[in-house]
């Protein structure tokens, strides 16, 4: 990321899981952080969020999951994101447990944000994660 | 991919590979020596796109609309792109930008779709809206669809923007439409009723209709119109009408070519774009003229040199006249 210009994220639900208030919650902190954020919403899959990474040209994907899904999915997006030639950070938000932390960040998934994250960390991680990228 | 010149990338770009798109994209958005150079690349390939440019207020369905019409185009076998631009925040220069999430059905039919923010540009468009086009059309898509931020003076950059201009309005906003009709009556080369199922839409309808034929009368009209703005009327949540849109916008553009009007509007774009990139080019200087300290040697009121805008406020001079003071010196500044 060159130093002056805003980082570009992707979020979206990834799943069947209907709750987007916390996405929402976070994309206007992205905002307000002077991120530009392409917004996806609900009902998302690694496919459809890989083609907007692509056509986004996008330096993170943020996903939110509150099912208790993050173990399966979480490592799939990155995973999907690795075959499709995509070296695009992922962030994951939602209802972690922190015993849990360790196998995602093992996964390589970027960061992790849970309920009640302030703005200062959601954006910090996320701008952590987009000058982790290599380009 | 990361090393790859701006020759790969337009290369492989007409190629068909999104992701090269994509990037030169990004390289045209940043702006720069790199912006520069993919418009060097590309600017002898552009003409084979029809771009069409969708405004309208905010809410009226530009994105729906533009959503269920370029699905449909995508069905039939063509390449449609779409620029969905958003505003940035004033303040943080942040956006969220939305229009994805009412266009997951054309994404997954192979639209592409490019979310932007105005960064800071006036007007409803973003300063790199016509270099993203280009890099759209020598990529090979058609038509490339321009979608403005709805409001204000969006009307102007995207009629300088485009070779079709859509107007999107909806019943229930009387009072915005008789507001604003002179700017709409200029820019549209067509309009679309949407929402048409809802009541007044009919009254919105001959409302536009009564201005077409008031215009007619007076001689006003986007230079360069080919006929009386075609009026559609759409539901865009069902598809309604949408069929009737896509063949007004063909046929406008057919109208341009039989008439010999695409040469000249598509050189008043570039015309345009060089005013737009010149604006830009100047608001950056005069903020370093804002900036500019006073001599040394400055006496009061000027007499020894140069007195900047700070202490020429200090000073209580009027702040019209400092104005004109700074401009002229920018002027000597362009001359040396």
């Amino acid at each position: 990321m060159p130093d002056g210009l805003p980082v570009r994220v992707v979020l979206a639900k990834l799943g069947l899981d209907g709750h987007d208030r916390g996405l929402k919650v976070v994309a206007r902190m992205l905002r307000d952080g002077g991120m530009e954020v392409v917004y996806l919403g609900l009902r998302q899959t690694t496919g459809s969020i890989i083609d907007a990474v692509e056509q986004e040209d996008a330096d993170v994907v943020g996903i939110s999951m509150l099912n208790a899904g993050h173990l399966t999915l979480g490592p799939r997006m990155v995973d999907a994101l690795a075959d499709a030639g995509l070296d695009v950070p992922v962030v994951i938000g939602g209802i972690v447990p922190d015993e849990d932390r360790p196998a995602l960040a093992a996964a390589g998934v970027a960061g992790v944000l849970g309920p009640g994250a302030p703005a200062d960390e959601v954006v910090a991680c996320v701008r952590a994660a987009a000058a982790s990228r290599g380009r | 991919m990361v090393n790859r010149t701006v020759p790969e990338l337009v290369a492989a770009a007409r190629g068909g590979e999104l992701r090269a798109t994509a990037r030169l994209l990004t390289l045209v958005e940043r702006g720069g020596e790199m912006a520069d150079r993919v418009a060097e690349a590309t600017h002898r390939h552009v003409g084979n796109a029809h771009v069409v440019g969708v405004t309208g207020p905010p809410g009226s369905g530009k994105s729906t609309l533009t959503a269920v019409w370029t699905t449909r185009l995508a069905e039939a076998g063509r390449r449609p792109a779409v620029l969905a631009v958003d505003p940035s925040s004033p303040l943080t220069g942040g956006a969220i930008l939305g229009d994805r999430v009412r266009m997951a059905e054309a994404t997954a039919v192979g639209v592409f779709i490019r979310s932007m923010a105005t960064r800071g540009h006036a007007g409803g468009l973003a300063l790199a809206v016509p270099g993203m086009v280009r890099v759209l059309d020598v990529a090979g898509f058609d038509p490339v669809i321009v979608e403005t931020v709805g409001v204000g003076q969006v009307e102007v950059d995207v009629t300088a923007a485009t070779d079709t201009a859509l107007v999107v309005v909806t019943p229930g906003m009387g009072d915005a439409v008789q507001a604003n009709k002179a700017g709409l009556l200029e820019v549209a080369d067509m309009f679309a009723v949407n929402k048409y199922d809802r009541p007044g839409a009919a009254d919105v309808r001959r409302d536009l209709e009564l201005m077409l034929d008031l215009s007619k009368l007076t001689g006003h009209g986007r230079p360069g119109a080919v006929a009386r703005p075609p009026i559609l009327s759409t539901v865009a949540t069902t598809g309604e009408g949408v069929a009737d849109l896509a063949d007004a916008v063909d046929a406008h553009l057919e109208a341009l070519k039989a008439a010999g009007m695409l040469a000249t509007r598509r050189n008043e774009r570039r015309l345009a774009e060089v005013r737009s990139r010149l604006d830009h080019l100047l608001l950056e200087a005069s903020a370093v003229a804002l900036e500019d300290e006073s001599d040394p040697d400055a006496g009061p009121g000027g007499a020894g040199g140069h007195v900047g805008a700070d202490d020429a406020v200090l000073a209580g001079e009027p702040p019209g006249v400092t104005a004109r003071r700074l401009a002229e010196r920018l002027l000597r500044g362009f001359e040396g």
